[in-house]
């Protein structure tokens, strides 16, 4: 009777745990359901904002879509007054644009007018690029790892800097002509002095330590740049060269308006004696789309190539 | 904060209330050009207050330091009036929808324009030639006709878009054996006596064809329109030998130019100004002018300026006659003698 008693009690007991245990699954649920309805992690508000990836991609269009709203409202109501007016052109009308210059062989040369503008200007600006790169990179290691070069030119590099490049453009187009090299050398002279800078601050960074450690462990005189200093330099390098993309292309596009047979600044200012905006609104946006590409391909080269350096 | 809003408050009424009060402005944008100094001592003397006070208006002059930015502005609804050439007038407002009629004649460029050369002596040594010169420009159509006067087309010679600011040191550093350039004065009087170079074409040769102009939307008030042009022909009596305020009128214009008096007398005399409203009348009343607005739209046309217009006749051009040129009902740019005409007649009071 004892044993069946205290048996019964016990499957009873046992009952109640299981349905206990199932209760308080259920409260979790519900209680996780709730939190999640509740959302207390905000969405958007807030320094502990987590926005989804839907709400992300919402966010991230809605500036461009706001942009672009304003600009056909905009466009509507003038266009709504003057049917001509080229301020602010339709959509249809920037297409034909295009179309125009984009895909229709010109008359005079035969060739496509937007590919011609865009090959000359990316090959200035690329030019320019790469050489103020390389020297900034040899001059900014230079001056970072030999304080007798150190002595000799950072002041200098400092002061060149500071320069409004534009300011001297005549000079400029004086000593190195309006042809290909003085639009080169305005890049050049416009973006080497902050890469070199930018170099010579990161060496700087470098520990002391890690040098001494080198030197003590056999390294030559020339090893230390080359096989410490320069791998940590690189990706830096091509940090600072992506910042230096934005001044260069105003510089592209200033020496293209001065003087110039082709390029995209000089379309756009061509086309402005006529307030030709169908024209220039999407030789900016096509501008804009290839800066970004750029921009994009660097970041990703330097997260694919120094994996190290993208994690910090 | 609720001071702030007070003060705001009270601060926009007595603005509103300031605005009512004023007189109804119009403003007036010219940028340097021999021929368009006037405008700047009109404003300096006093001149165009006073016109602007008898119609009972407000006249605001603005400087636009780029001649193509004064013109897209007052395009784009910035200016009522502006200084421009028959050429950008048709190109840039015409085509762009603005109905703008031609107030005042000023002068006519007649040697103002021209083309340099670094060893050559004629047009046709242009050939093969690379070319400096601001595309579009006035520039441009003078050397297409003087390429057409001389048997030689555009694809002769290669062109360089070059801007005006620079274009005359750029041809005086160049080294090149063969350089050449397009252009206007002050450029064309600094750079036309330097080593080796001849003038080989300039604006004298096709008279009356560069004509430069105070431009105003055809919907802007009477008042406006009389206003300037009184203004205007006013300080031409003053820009003549003899008048009283002659040295002081050319002594400023110099100034603003920013050459000597004696510069600025040089560029006077390749400036055909119409010191007389009757002498503007009759020019825009000549059978010349159709003929010169031809061939400018014919340029324009061609040279892809009348953006996606399928002919020449898209826009019309009115005559002081009342015939048109081009279409009948899309007449954008229109010569008009009514207010020179008052002028001439001193029938602006």
């Amino acid at each position: 009777m004892r044993t069946i008693l205290t048996e019964t009690v016990h499957t009873f007991r046992k009952l109640f745990a299981i349905i206990c245990g199932f209760l308080k699954k259920i409260w979790r649920i519900i209680k996780h359901t709730l939190r999640r309805l509740k959302s207390r992690v905000p969405r958007f508000w807030g320094i502990h904002a987590r926005p989804g990836f839907r709400l992300n991609l919402i966010l991230a269009i809605l500036p461009f879509a706001l942009l672009i709203i304003v600009y056909l409202s905009a466009s509507g109501y003038r266009l709504a007054q003057n049917p001509d007016d080229k301020l602010l052109p339709s959509i249809s009308k920037m297409v034909n644009a295009v179309n125009k210059y984009a895909f229709t062989p010109d008359d005079k040369t035969g060739t496509y007018i937007m590919l011609d503008d865009t090959l000359a200007s990316l090959s200035r600006i690329g030019i320019g690029i790469i050489l103020s790169a390389v020297t900034g990179l040899v001059i900014g290691l230079n001056i970072g790892i030999y304080r007798g070069f150190r002595s000799l030119s950072l002041t200098f590099v400092n002061f060149i800097a500071i320069i409004p490049p534009l300011a001297i453009l005549p000079i400029l187009f004086i000593s190195f002509g309006t042809g290909e090299l003085g639009k080169i050398m305005l890049i050049f002279i416009g973006t080497f002095p902050m890469i070199t800078r930018d170099v010579y601050l990161t060496v700087k960074k470098i520990p002391e330590e890690m040098i001494t450690k080198s030197l003590t462990l056999g390294a030559s005189q020339l090893e230390i740049p080359w096989r410490i200093i320069f791998p940590q330099v690189l990706p830096k390098l091509i940090d600072s060269i992506r910042l230096s993309l934005g001044a260069a292309w105003v510089y592209l596009i200033a020496s293209e308006a001065i003087a110039s047979q082709n390029g995209l600044g000089y379309r756009i200012f061509l086309v402005r004696r006529y307030l030709a905006m169908d024209v220039i609104i999407p030789y900016v946006v096509w501008i804009t789309l290839i800066g970004f590409l750029v921009d994009l391909s660097l970041i990703y080269l330097v997260r694919g190539a120094f994996r190290w350096y993208s994690r910090e | 904060m609720k001071r702030i809003i007070i003060g705001l408050f009270v601060f926009t009424l007595l603005f509103a209330t300031g605005c009512q009060q004023d007189k109804p402005t119009f403003k007036l944008a010219w940028s340097h050009y021999t021929g368009w100094e006037p405008w700047a001592y009109a404003e300096d003397a006093g001149i165009i207050a006073k016109w602007a006070d008898k119609f009972g208006i407000n006249i605001e002059v603005v400087l636009v330091n780029d001649y193509i930015e004064s013109i897209n502005l007052y395009t784009a609804g910035e200016f009522d009036a502006c200084t421009m050439t028959n050429m950008d007038g048709l190109t840039i407002p015409a085509v762009g929808g603005v109905d703008s009629t031609v107030l005042i004649i000023g002068d006519f460029s007649n040697g103002n324009d021209g083309i340099v050369v670094k060893n050559g002596g004629s047009v046709s040594d242009l050939k093969g030639r690379e070319i400096k010169l601001v595309q579009l420009s006035v520039s441009h159509y003078l050397l297409a006709r003087a390429l057409e006067m001389n048997a030689l087309t555009e694809k002769d010679v290669t062109l360089v878009n070059t801007s005006d600011a620079d274009i005359g040191t750029l041809y005086l550093s160049d080294t090149s054996p063969t350089a050449t350039i397009v252009t206007w004065n002050p450029i064309l009087m600094q750079v036309r006596d330097a080593p080796d170079t001849t003038v080989v074409f300039d604006s004298s040769s096709i008279p009356g064809e560069i004509i430069d102009l105070a431009v105003v939307k055809t919907d802007a008030p009477e008042s406006f329109k009389k206003a300037l042009t009184g203004a205007w022909y006013e300080v031409m009596t003053h820009m003549q030998d003899g008048h009283p305020k002659y040295n002081e009128a050319i002594e400023f214009m110099a100034k603003t130019a920013g050459g000597t008096v004696d510069e600025f007398k040089a560029q006077l005399k390749t400036t055909a100004m119409f010191y007389e409203a009757a002498e503007a009348v009759d020019f825009n009343k000549s059978a010349k002018l159709k003929e010169t607005m031809e061939y400018v739209r014919t340029f324009s046309f061609d040279h892809g300026l009348y953006a996606e217009a399928e002919s020449k006749d898209y826009v019309g051009i009115e005559f002081p006659d009342g015939s048109v040129l081009g279409n009948q009902d899309n007449v954008k740019l229109r010569f008009d003698v009514t207010y020179m005409q008052m002028a001439a007649d001193s029938k602006l009071e």
